[in-house]
């Protein structure tokens, strides 16, 4: 078994594994999703757009079910502590996410072109609301959000859903939103071909443009205007998780300390310019499928930096920043880390293999004919 | 205190949201076995009107799997917002089965689901019932883990209170695999869907040939219906989940509740077909029972005895009583880590824990506790009688009933009558809302015979909830009820829709209505 202090670590990186793997799958359907009334403007193309993630939305949207379950067993008191906390924040991702699996079934099998409409629309905000919301959260997060336990570890929350919605976080979730859009447009440009192609490319470019100069910002405003947190006692990192044994304060600059101290991990928010740029330089010149990789490169990099300047910190506590979460603090047995880390390096080889298998059978355009020849059985 | 009404409010929600999920599962986990059949007979055989059964009932399958999956994001939200100290206190054990269901389950049928719908034109045959039977197994994983997490809610074993971090950890993943309850409760719950898959089928071929039209098609599905259908009703009674009642201490009181057995009887127990329960008094007004029948079902043997509703609770008011020993050293070693003598005391009575927290629900600290709140929380622990009686009592009636309509169905399907016999057409047609008001049943008795805890015998439901406000609950509850609603309607109207029309929905042109819909 390996020792609980890299296994504590380990779930770290494993969680920002699962969190950019739904970013990167689930993230461009729900691009298509977001965009799908904007640019398809008649049934056929809409159909198109749909069917380009037809067979794969489904598992693709269990990244973010089996990440919300890593983070329950992984770490149960960030996932009992966020979903409780940001409660009304979560219910909206939940019930937007609700039109996802109804629309993409029950659009195409009624032809009424007002049935047909609102599902349009319930897709688009099934893909718009969750990037929306989880970027609006990581903003929360690097400020702190208030929250606190008690002796028995209750924890409380003492914030309200509108006061989630600061400038900060609000300009977390355009960066969220418009790298999920711009993803989900550089998949469309690979999968589509014509007018809508051509259309897409552009949507991408622009949104990337949003992506960059909205992630430059939040970098200067974090370093500007945003406190860390500092861990100010000693931590056992190899012991028992109990969050109310250390104590912490709010530094500025604090949050700029990691790439002092590790200045590779400058690669990340790196990661995150140069992917969009490329992504963007590849989709204009019709490269879809290294825009594909580039975009998803640059999602990585953009989450890679919002985990690497928190770190040691998951959910830091602005109220009460003794409570704040830390990967030392909020996890799981050494047992159940290790059993849960065994099952991910045995199942995660093979899920990508065949979610490989399945997008290389469904490969190719998806094209005009398509829908007409599968008029009964394609969404 | 947690307010009463938050934790009223939060139990309801979770027992609607679950409920409602549960209208979608049993027929996906049905379906898909009945769906591998169909194609594996169109694969053996090569004639078409298997694959447009595969892919007619396939389409009904997909309109109710939507809405599985839309119902199922919930449930894992809501342990999160919902039940925070729940999934704080037991969530190093709680958590791993369903993370596991995700990588191994989740993923598999998702993936493979969105092959079986568009894979048809791009697999080859065998490839295609590959991908079919990948989706099952897929199905009935998730089922496999998910039941192992909430066998061990009804029997928690593999696990120990750990006074440093304030919560259960696991001390043995394969005792929470293994957990006979949890093996129990997977093979009766895939057993209910199966019978779920296998009537839906049935009724709706009923309704073909009562009509006399797609006959061919309609006939070849009853077949394969009543045949799987009987193997299920006989697998869903024989593995009844009652044997699994005698397993831990918990189902020991769900048992003596759902048979209203307030004394212990001298072994083997008798069966209590009805009874009029006293629930005052503790006591049946008139009862009309089998001998020996329960004794000999519940322990499979002759000799072993079935502990009464007075015996379990005498036992509990015990472990109440020492659980309060626990509470106090547990807050004493929490408050100085070095008191070894409190953590003796901690050690002593720590199995006892759980009892002692159930005085939580009347008072902060243990100081407060008087002779007549341990006798409270001791009659807490025996969940309400009657509801549990009657909801078992009309479950089993049911299933003996699928076990004689479909044994009829199989009967004459083999002598090749059944298309004529049109009583037992409209009987088929008639049964068809009734496995899934089996299926609340069960899960009625699964759950709310565990009450009043979460996690039997160590966390209290009261303790479980999250600090929410009561507007908040409330405002949840109404969108919760808003949603589901206009998404019943929509998936009905769909189901109802398509099921008139028939196989012609499929467009091939061998069907009749095929102009209904394009």
């Amino acid at each position: 078994m390996l020792d609980y202090e890299t296994l504590k670590v380990i779930w770290w990186l494993l969680v920002g594994v699962l969190l950019v793997g739904f970013a990167v799958m689930d993230g461009h359907d729900m691009g298509v999703g977001t965009l799908l009334p904007f640019v398809g403007k008649n049934d056929v193309e809409r159909r198109i757009i749909i069917n380009t993630v037809g067979p794969h939305w489904d598992g693709n949207q269990v990244w973010f079910i089996t990440g919300g379950g890593a983070i329950f067993a992984a770490w149960p008191l960030v996932y009992a502590t966020a979903f409780s906390g940001f409660y009304w924040a979560m219910l909206a991702v939940l019930w937007a996410l609700f039109f996802r699996p109804v629309g993409f079934d029950y659009r195409s099998k009624i032809q009424d072109a007002r049935w047909r409409s609102t599902w349009d629309w319930g897709l688009f905000v099934g893909g718009a609301v969750p990037p929306l919301i989880f970027g609006v959260a990581f903003g929360n997060l690097l400020q702190g959000v208030p929250f606190s336990f008690d002796e028995d570890l209750v924890s409380t929350y003492t914030g309200s859903f509108w006061a989630l919605l600061n400038p900060f976080a609000l300009l977390c979730g355009v960066v969220s939103s418009a790298m999920i859009a711009a993803h989900g447009a550089v998949y469309l440009a690979h999968r589509t071909e014509g007018a809508i192609a051509q259309r897409v490319r552009l949507t991408a470019v622009a949104a990337f443009v949003v992506m960059l100069l909205g992630f430059a910002a939040a970098g200067v405003w974090l370093a500007q205007g945003i406190d860390g947190f500092v861990i100010r006692s000693a931590v056992d990192t190899a012991g028992a998780a109990n969050p109310l044994a250390k104590q912490v304060t709010r530094e500025a600059g604090a949050w700029l300390a990691n790439y002092q101290r590790w200045p590779l991990t400058l690669a990340l928010p790196a990661l995150g310019f140069a992917g969009a740029l490329l992504a963007m330089l590849a989709v204009s010149r019709g490269r879809t499928l290294i825009a594909f990789v580039a975009s998803s490169l640059a999602m990585t990099g953009v989450i890679g930096t919002a985990g690497i300047s928190m770190f040691p910190f998951v959910m830091p506590s602005s109220s009460h920043p003794a409570s704040s979460l830390t990967v030392w603090d909020s996890v799981s047995s050494h047992l159940t880390l290790s059993i849960m880390f065994w099952a991910v390096v045995i199942f995660m080889p093979l899920i990508i293999a065949y979610t490989g298998w399945a997008y290389r059978v469904m490969a190719g355009k998806v094209t005009a004919d398509f829908i007409r020849e599968n008029e009964h059985s394609a969404y | 205190m947690v307010s009463e009404q938050l934790v009223d409010l939060s139990r309801l929600q979770f027992a609607a949201t679950a409920m409602y999920h549960f209208l979608f599962v049993p027929l996906t986990i049905g379906m898909t076995w009945m769906l591998v059949i169909m194609e594996s007979v169109y694969v053996m055989t090569g004639k078409v009107i298997y694959k447009d059964m595969t892919r007619f009932w396939g389409k009904l399958f997909g309109i109710n799997f939507a809405l599985g999956v839309t119902t199922g994001i919930t449930m894992e939200f809501q342990f999160g917002t919902n039940w925070a100290y729940y999934s704080h206190y037991v969530g190093d054990i709680f958590g791993a089965p369903l993370a596991i269901e995700g990588l191994m389950a989740f993923f598999l049928e998702s993936t493979f689901i969105g092959l079986f719908f568009f894979g048809w034109d791009r697999l080859s045959r065998r490839q295609h019932l590959l991908v079919t039977v990948l989706m099952a197994v897929g199905t009935n994983l998730s089922a496999l883990w998910i039941l192992i997490a909430n066998g061990w809610m009804q029997n928690p074993v593999g696990a120990e209170f750990n006074y440093q971090t304030m919560r259960m950890e696991m001390t043995s993943f394969w005792a929470l695999v293994f957990n006979p309850d949890a093996q129990a409760k997977f093979v009766h719950t895939v057993s209910a869907g199966y019978v779920t898959g296998a009537m839906f089928v049935l009724s709706i071929s009923s309704w073909y040939l009562l009509h006399g039209r797609d006959v061919e098609f309609a006939k070849k599905s009853f077949r394969i219906a009543a045949a799987f259908g009987f193997a299920s009703a006989c697998s869903v009674i024989v593995l009844g989940d009652e044997s699994g009642y005698t397993v831990g201490e918990a189902q020991q009181t769900k048992l003596a509740a759902m048979e209203a057995m307030w004394e212990t009887e001298p072994a083997p127990a008798g069966l209590k077909l009805i009874a009029g329960i006293n629930e005052a008094q503790m006591k049946n007004d008139w009862e009309i029972s089998v001998p020996w029948l329960l004794g000999l079902i519940g322990t499979r043997s002759l000799d072993k005895q079935l502990p009464g509703i007075h015996e379990i609770r005498a036992k509990n008011r015990e472990r109440v009583v020492s659980g309060i020993e626990a509470v106090r050293a547990l807050e004493q070693v929490r408050h100085n880590p070095d008191d070894l003598a409190a953590k003796a005391r901690l050690q002593t009575h720590q199995a006892n824990l759980g009892f002692g927290l159930l005085l939580r629900k009347y008072v902060r600290t243990m100081d407060e506790v008087t002779p007549e709140l341990i006798d409270r929380a001791a009659a807490d622990t025996i969940p309400r009688v009657a509801p549990l009686f009657w909801s078992f009592r009309l479950m089993v009636a049911i299933g003996f009933g699928f076990f004689a309509l479909s044994g009829l169905a199989l009967w004459y399907s083999i002598r090749g009558s059944f298309a004529e016999r049109r009583w037992l057409l409209r009987w088929a047609l008639w049964f068809l809302p009734l496995p899934w008001l089996a299926c609340e049943l069960g899960w009625f008795v699964a759950e709310y015979g565990r009450q009043p805890w979460t996690i039997y015998g160590v966390l209290p439901t009261h303790l479980s909830v999250s600090t929410l406000s009561v507007g908040s609950l409330y405002g949840s509850l109404a969108g919760f009820v808003g949603f589901y609603t206009v998404l019943l309607v929509v998936e009905l109207y769909l189901m109802v829709r398509f099921s008139r029309q028939g196989p012609g929905s499929l467009g091939t042109g061998r069907y009749a209505l095929e102009t209904a819909h394009t």
